[in-house]
């Protein structure tokens, strides 16, 4: 079924990765059951120049398991195994210096730190003596690696903690050896292991030779800590690169420098899918500075090279300034043509009938609206987004002719790496062993660079330009200008309640876009904004209908920061508030009761995949409710002309409440006062990193609440911040940041807290003015954010 | 093109630059500073500021050769001798960044504020900080400035 069940918000591996972490939270009891139940496999080696060497696996994939064959699954027993790479985990050296390698991405969501917090608490390393690198990219030692569907924390958690847990119980073992006690008289602490009874203490540097030949711990032999034990998770650490970035240091994609780079930039049609007639590429190529200038016929398709001019110059401003000077005639045969006006014009007409397929029924939404005692019709619009990631896309590529086989090398600031290389190679013609890729600091994330088109071009105009590094650099109004957007959409919506204002019938119809971009899948677009047929309240409603009609969309959409939830919530969380609203209850109240009428499973209805799916725990959503009405005060007297909204959204395996509290003029500026966030996404690994998403996800749903790309005859016509505006110093409100620490297991939290906070402020704009903000941006519906 | 002399970080420094090539690309391109961000190209996001004699600019939006002879300083010519400011220190105590792209911006931006305002109010950090952050670390920058004014003001007294 072409439908959003199916649809791809996320590309493959991620996809994957978000299904199995559904799987285990529907069987999770309680933190750690299930700790030791994944098999995994650890090897150690003597480091070059003294000290050890950890790797940690997980079996299952393939190579993972072609590894531990080979290699033996610890100190070899029989003839020596492939040589295991000698980054993968933990390294510790004669000096005491400790240096733990992140295999994922550092995209601005602090994982780099998280993860080095992990393995440094069950290590039982003194955090000073802590180094973090970025892994390199490698799938055979690491598995995927990818920064998406903040997935990172919950699928690296157990596994960090056991390669920390394993180290430590070598360098134990290492210690009890040479004091000739038993290792259990043996206690660690701050990169030392003691042994009480006689006094004596050896650092972790000391022994680290010695306990590269100890023998590895069945991972199923390790014990964790204890969380109250725990010292450095769930407390405040600065980011490991924070030092860097405050000097200045290179850190970004933008920021690479090799011997003979030459810098490009890339002209492609502003309408997708138009292909280059012609352009003045003699003049271009005699402008001071450039090297270059060529058409690149490209594969045609959104995902990799799309047709355009490429401009190699000596530096950044004579490509700029070329690119500038550059004139193209596009052939605009196969162009999108698309019109947000049409758009909007046919979802009007399209709201009036129950929708192309029904996704998901059950009960008899019909009879049930009809005796309804009460029942709102509302039709909500929202517009495309941009991701605006402050550092625009760009790529450092460089093909090398070789007689032994061609040669790729990227450097790239992307969230799947080993994906854009895969892609790459393939495009350039590169045989897949033959590429490389360098994983570099990302200038901001949000799903933009999950697609990577830009290291594929950068790839074949190195190719092109004959085998010259390139640095492509997209300018402010290419990236703006060629993103994947947060598509916009329409949403119909009937509700019912009964003589006691409670939720009997909901009726979604989500009018969206197919994927007709070169090469798409022609499914509805991804990261589109509808409920996915598990997502909230469908399991929660008696008589529940979610339809949907799709038309053809021509320009690509992508995920964005919580995908589908990021406008699912304010579909959801609006219209909630206009039910209880219509029932003349509390908010709170009514949110807490529908929680509790949870339905038997509708025979063949989807189980909820998604990001409002699988999951959702209805417990955990009462009670970070409840902490959220309690820490903001929701309900109790506030500041005169200060008003309360209420939301709650689950996705990415976070549970989360918030409130705004906010004041409107009358000339609807609004104000935001103040947000309350209360998150259960299990332990907190590093609070200060954990809060700081928290208060970014809520300046950015601010951001995006006056945010639009208007799209006409194909064209977005947003370009750069002069049109396309984000929030600022000014906008930004107080922030209180409350977790409920459970024992599930964790969650990432850079998505989570963004769907709930534009839902809470609408409700609150609503509570102060009696209007019922339907239309994203508010501006389109005279409002302003101050 | 045009010979310029430019006084970067302390340190004078000739390049040869196009007429109308924006100090960013020279600070990035010539002279390999890049910490000083390209974000926009329109200063409109101050990802590009440095100091010009003490004052913040948007680096991406002044010539080169505008500013032959003076005084320029980026986020490499804050701490002198490995010894960080208050407002570096400031931005690490608080954990700032989060993707980081922004704060060597948000640093130069900062330091100039601080220094004709030795204790700026809320709403006087609203009007002078006027650089964009896309992961809105917002509430911490206005928290390290803070942070740091006391500092200043308490090694003041």
């Amino acid at each position: 079924m072409n439908s959003v069940h199916d649809n791809e918000y996320y590309p493959d591996v991620v996809r994957e990765q978000i299904r199995e972490l559904e799987r285990e939270s529907m069987n999770f009891s309680a933190l750690g059951a299930k700790s030791v139940s994944r098999r995994g496999f650890m090897q150690a080696t003597a480091a070059v120049g003294g000290g050890m060497l950890l790797a940690f696996g997980l079996l299952g994939s393939e190579k993972a398991e072609a590894q531990q064959a080979g290699g033996g699954g610890g100190r070899p027993a029989g003839p020596p195994g492939p040589p295991f790479n000698p980054s993968a985990y933990v390294k510790i050296a004669p000096d005491g210096k400790i240096t733990l390698y992140s295999k994922n991405p550092e995209i601005g969501q602090g994982i780099k730190t998280a993860f080095g917090v992990i393995l440094a608490e069950e290590l039982d390393a003194k955090w000073s003596d802590v180094i973090v690198e970025q892994a390199p990219i490698n799938s055979a030692v690491y598995g995927a690696q990818f920064a998406g569907g903040s997935t990172s924390i919950p699928s690296a958690f157990m596994s960090l903690r056991q390669a920390g847990a394993g180290a430590r119980a070598m360098l134990v073992a290492a210690a009890a050896q040479q004091w000739g006690v038993p290792a259990s008289e043996c206690t660690t602490s701050d990169s030392t292991v003691m042994h009480a009874a006689s006094s004596r203490s050896l650092g972790y540097g000391a022994l680290a030779t010695a306990a590269a030949a100890a023998p590895v711990p069945a991972v199923t032999d390790l014990k964790l800590k204890d969380r109250k034990d725990w010292k450095l998770m769930g407390k405040r650490t600065t980011g490991v690169d924070n030092l860097k970035l405050v000097t200045g240091q290179p850190l970004f994609g933008v920021d690479m420098q090799l011997p003979n780079m030459k810098v490009a930039v890339f002209e492609k049609c502003p309408a997708v899918g138009g292909k280059v007639a012609s352009a003045n590429l003699d003049e271009i190529r005699k402008l001071p500075g450039v090297v270059d200038a060529f058409v690149l016929e490209g594969t045609n398709k959104v995902s990799e090279v799309m047709p355009g001019v490429a401009i190699v110059a000596e530096n950044t401003w004579a490509a700029f300034s070329a690119k500038k000077k550059l004139k193209v005639t596009w052939d605009e045969t196969n162009a999108s043509k698309d019109s947000w006006t049409d758009f909007s014009n046919q979802a009007k007409e399209a709201a009036k009938g129950t929708g192309a397929q029904e996704l998901r029924k059950a009960g008899d939404v019909d009879a049930a609206l009809k005796s309804a005692k009460t029942t709102v019709e509302a039709f909500y619009t929202f517009g495309f987004i941009s991701h605006a990631n402050l550092e625009p896309q760009n790529t450092t590529a460089w093909y090398q002719k070789d007689p032994e086989g061609d040669k790729l090398e990227i450097w790239g600031s992307v969230q799947i790496p080993d994906g854009a290389r895969q892609t790459a190679a393939a495009v350039c013609g590169v045989p897949q062993t033959r590429a490389t890729m360098h994983q570099l600091r990302v200038g901001g994330g949000f799903g933009r660079r999950l697609m990577q088109e830009f290291v594929s071009e950068a790839a074949l105009i190195s190719k092109q330009a004959g085998g010259v590094p390139v640095k492509l650099m997209w300018t402010r109004e290419d990236d703006m200008g060629h993103d994947w957007y947060r598509p916009g959409g329409f949403h119909a919506f009937k509700g019912g309640l009964d003589d006691k204002g409670k939720l009997v019938a909901w009726s979604g119809h989500a009018i969206s876009f197919s994927d007709s971009t070169p090469g798409g899948n022609k499914r509805a677009v991804q990261g589109g904004g509808w409920p996915s047929p598990g997502e909230f309240p469908a399991d929660y409603t008696p008589n529940y209908r979610l339809a949907q009609t799709l038309r053809e969309f021509h320009i690509p959409c992508g995920p964005w920061r919580a995908p589908g939830s990021n406008t699912c919530a304010f579909l959801v969380q609006s219209f909630m508030h206009e039910l209880s609203t219509a029932a003349n209850r509390d908010h709170a109240e009514f949110l807490i009761e529908t929680f509790s009428n949870k339905q038997p499973p509708a025979a063949g209805a989807p189980t909820g995949f998604g990001f409002g799916g699988g999951g959702l725990n209805p417990e955990r959503a009462v009670a970070t409710i409840k902490a959220a009405v309690e820490r903001s005060g929701y309900g109790k007297p506030l500041p005169k002309g200060h008003y309360h909204g209420l939301a709650f959204h689950f996705s990415h395996q976070g549970h989360i409440a918030e409130v705004a509290e906010v004041s409107v003029t009358k000339d609807k500026k609004v104000k935001v006062h103040k947000m309350t966030v209360v998150g259960d996404i299990g332990p907190i690994v590093n609070l200060s990193g954990a809060e700081n998403q928290v208060q970014g996800c809520v300046v950015d749903a601010i951001s995006t609440m006056s945010q639009e790309i208007i799209i006409e005859n194909g064209r977005p016509q947003q370009k750069n911040f002069d049109t396309y505006k984000l929030a600022r110093m000014s906008h930004a409100p107080v922030v209180d940041v409350h977790f409920l620490n459970t024992d599930y297991p964790p969650t990432g939290v850079g998505e989570p807290a963004f769907p709930p906070a534009v839902p809470a402020i609408c409700n609150a704009i609503y509570a102060a003015t009696k209007h019922r903000i339907r239309t994203l941006p508010i501006t389109r519906e005279g409002f302003t954010v101050v | 093109m045009a010979k310029v002399k430019l006084n970067v970080n302390g340190t004078d420094r000739e390049v040869e630059v196009a007429d109308d090539q924006p100090l960013l690309w020279v600070l990035r391109d010539e002279l390999k500073l890049v910490g000083t961000k390209f974000g926009c190209g329109i200063a409109q996001c101050g990802a590009c500021t440095v100091h010009l004699n003490g004052a913040p600019v948007r680096s991406c939006s002044v010539p080169a050769v505008a500013v032959a002879g003076q005084k320029i300083t980026t986020i490499e010519g804050l701490a002198q001798n490995g010894v960080l400011t208050a407002v570096q220190k400031a931005w690490i105590d608080l954990d700032v960044p989060q993707c980081g792209y922004c704060q060597a911006g948000q640093i130069m931006a900062a330091t100039a504020l601080l220094r004709t305002n030795k204790n700026p109010s809320d709403s006087d950090i609203d009007n002078s900080m006027q650089n964009l952050c896309r992961c809105g670390t917002y509430v911490r920058i206005r928290a390290a400035i803070k942070s740091a004014a006391k500092t200043l003001n308490g090694s003041a007294t």
